[in-house]
């Protein structure tokens, strides 16, 4: 029994400071109920700009058509489904932050969660609004649902890889949102417990819904979140699996291949928490939260940074390698005259740059643990993931089978950036929002672990990490 | 539900917590509830609670959503209107993989929180008597009832030799009813009475 108490002080505490359970309520719930500052109100005010001009962005686009925006004859996809597939990407950390890291018994993994799961959420739902107002007659999105019509009833293609699209960003966003509010549940209840203003009192008390903190309420909310981690780890997996889908099981060079699935997931998981870097590094600095989400929480996750990131470098040299071996010729043009080469050779090694080459510098410790460099690093690397997706859809497209009908260099109108960075809007509005009025670290989660690996707990360590191994193991024994 | 008289002791730390759950199940006095700020593995079986069946429910909705999804699907594309697509099967067992997966996960995890928030009785607008409001920060909260057969004082004095930081009588609703935290309103008549703080 005694052997099971003893931690490894190879490892570094999780929670810096000599800290109390009341230290840590303290701590968390100290920001979220303070006044706003001015630097919120900055960033949230440019972000609610960022927001209005996607929305006029979108009112021209409803009102005039998807002809406001420059695809064209072969380049039927663009900026949008970029933009979709790329903040699906993002939108995958926090539920493998969550769930696989909770199945693989990570510890490190509570400082970082409850915000990684909120960004998921927000960037779900920027991806969504993508395929959504691609439709082009916007008010006829709900035919993608299969419901009994009287069209026939003409039902839905079973078949087809977008409608499996619908169904599994719906069921990620659906599972995600539970998943993340009822980890948010007991937090509440804290902040509602120790709410002063009448407001304060009545949001956190509908929002906590009545929570206790019953041994038995714990007990079957352990089981509900082991259960809905075990459910989320295959789904965080199988939303991008099927994403890639949409390319993979078309006929067009360039995306008719194999590898997608995995080369996607991976690249998935780097571009987002690459996002979580760029998120936690400012929320930790504004909060002051430097002793939950500590030096080594950053080099962990810098280190999945640099493996998904050879991940996908892997793919990429498969990729060359495939349509060379494959011997065919669409492919082979595709890949060494119109991707690698050509007028859109520029952003694939940018996309090279970014993705494979830089990451790489990770290697270095020294690197994974200065606060600066991941901080370039994670803005460098989400860039590199947006012009990958650029790249595979855009290289793909421009010159098709028929030359004839070979476009003219694709460019997004300001309608199309509108959009795109009133995505940015909508996500960092709803960041900043929840930044200010919920707990950004999972407050429960962080007591459990707190006796474990809190400072204190390894300092206790100390004198058995001085025996040697006879007394060690003598003592232990009994 | 009803308004009852409980003697309530706090603890600070799981070392003390442990040892008095265990004692006061050997006095013979029945546990309340321990009301924790986070989840404390092993008191649930210390207090001789039954494992939760949540997760046999949660395999039973996703069972649900699986067979949902496939039956429905077969029917669409083999009963109701076959369609001919590119000549591919209409029973194609494959392309279903997707939709039939993504159905049972969603049916797994929006039953598995229904029956959650169903067993637990939570609701936006729910509202509880709480025993002490440190029991979401960092105490660890113990109420037992007070019945004609109990002592109160007795229960006081074990509490306090059992390492409890604080111990108080009070009068609560074991229950939930609807109301908002902010109103002082209460679901019965009797205010609220800290006997010793």
């Amino acid at each position: 029994m005694s052997l099971l108490r003893y931690e490894s002080q190879v490892r570094e505490p999780l929670v810096d400071g000599h800290k109390t359970y009341h230290d840590v309520t303290e701590d968390i719930c100290k920001p979220v109920e303070a006044a706003p500052s001015r630097l919120w109100w900055i960033g949230f005010i440019i972000s609610v700009a960022l927001l209005l001009f996607g929305v006029v962005s979108l009112y021209k686009e409803v009102v005039y058509g998807t002809g406001m925006w420059n695809l064209n004859k072969t380049v039927g996809w663009g900026w949008d489904i970029t933009n979709f597939v790329w903040w699906v990407g993002i939108g995958h950390a926090g539920t493998l932050i969550s769930a696989i890291l909770l199945l693989f018994r990570q510890g490190w993994r509570t400082g970082v969660n409850r915000a990684a799961e909120a960004m998921t959420i927000f960037a779900v739902i920027c991806a969504g609004q993508f395929p959504i107002w691609h439709m082009g007659r916007v008010w006829m999105a709900f035919f993608v649902m299969p419901y009994p019509n009287t069209r026939g009833p003409l039902w839905v293609n079973f078949n087809s890889p977008l409608l499996w699209d619908v169904f599994a960003i719906s069921t990620y966003f659906t599972v995600s949102l539970l998943f993340w509010y009822s980890g948010l549940l007991p937090d509440m209840a804290t902040l509602r417990d120790r709410a002063k203003k009448k407001w304060a009192k009545a949001f956190y008390g509908v929002a906590s819904f009545g929570w206790s903190g019953s041994t038995k309420h714990w007990q079957r909310h352990e089981s509900l979140s082991l259960v809905l981690a075990g459910l989320s780890t295959p789904l965080v997996l199988s939303v991008h699996t099927i994403v890639s889908f949409d390319f993979a099981t078309s006929v067009i060079p360039g995306w008719h291949t194999t590898i997608f699935p995995p080369y996607f997931v991976a690249g998935a998981i780097f571009s987002g928490f690459a996002m979580v870097q760029t998120l936690m590094l400012v929320t930790r600095k504004v909060m002051n939260l430097q002793d939950y989400i500590t030096i080594s929480h950053i080099e962990n996750m810098n280190k999945v940074i640099v493996l998904t990131g050879s991940i996908v470098g892997c793919a990429y040299l498969t990729e060359l390698f495939m349509a060379w071996y494959s011997a065919v010729k669409y492919e082979q043009d595709i890949f060494f005259k119109y991707r690698i080469a050509g007028p859109y050779g520029w952003s694939y090694w940018l996309m090279m740059t970014c993705n494979v080459i830089t990451p790489q510098l990770f290697w270095v410790k020294k690197l994974r643990r200065n606060i600066a460099f991941t901080f370039l690093m994670s803005v460098v690397v989400n860039i590199g993931m947006w012009f990958e997706r650029f790249v595979i859809i855009v290289s793909s497209l421009y010159r098709d089978y028929l030359p004839s009908s070979w476009s003219v260099y694709y460019r997004p109108t300001i309608w199309e950036i509108g959009f795109y960075m009133g995505s940015f809007g909508l996500f960092f509005t709803c960041y900043f929002l929840f930044s200010k009025y919920f707990p950004v670290i999972a407050i429960a989660e962080i007591k459990h672990i707190l006796k474990k690996n809190g400072e204190s707990y390894k300092e206790q360590m100390d004198p058995i990490e001085a025996q040697t191994v006879e007394q060690f193991a003598h003592e232990q024994a009994h | 539900m009803s308004v009852k008289k409980f003697v309530v002791g706090c603890f600070d730390d799981e070392k003390t917590l442990f040892p008095a759950v265990k004692n006061t199940r050997k006095a013979g006095y029945k546990i309340h509830d321990v009301y924790t700020p986070f989840p404390i593995h092993g008191l649930d079986h210390a207090m001789g609670l039954r494992d939760t069946s949540l997760h046999t429910a949660g395999f039973i909705y996703g069972m649900t959503g699986t067979t949902t999804a496939l039956t429905f699907m077969s029917w669409v594309f083999t009963k109701d209107w076959p369609l001919n697509i590119g000549g591919k099967p209409n029973l194609p067992l494959p392309a279903f993989i997707p939709i039939v997966f993504e159905l049972t996960v969603l049916c797994a995890a929006v039953g598995m929180v229904l029956t959650f928030c169903y067993l637990c009785q939570l609701a936006p607008f729910v509202r509880r008597d709480h025993f002490h409001l440190r029991a979401t920060d960092d105490l660890f909260v113990m109420p037992i009832e007070i019945t004609e057969k109990t002592n109160a004082e007795e229960v006081k004095a074990f509490f306090k030799s059992a390492g409890a930081v604080e111990v108080f009588e009070k009068s609560a609703e074991t229950g939930w009813w609807l109301g908002r935290y902010d109103s002082t309103k209460k679901a019965f008549e009797k205010e609220e009475e800290i006997v010793t703080a």
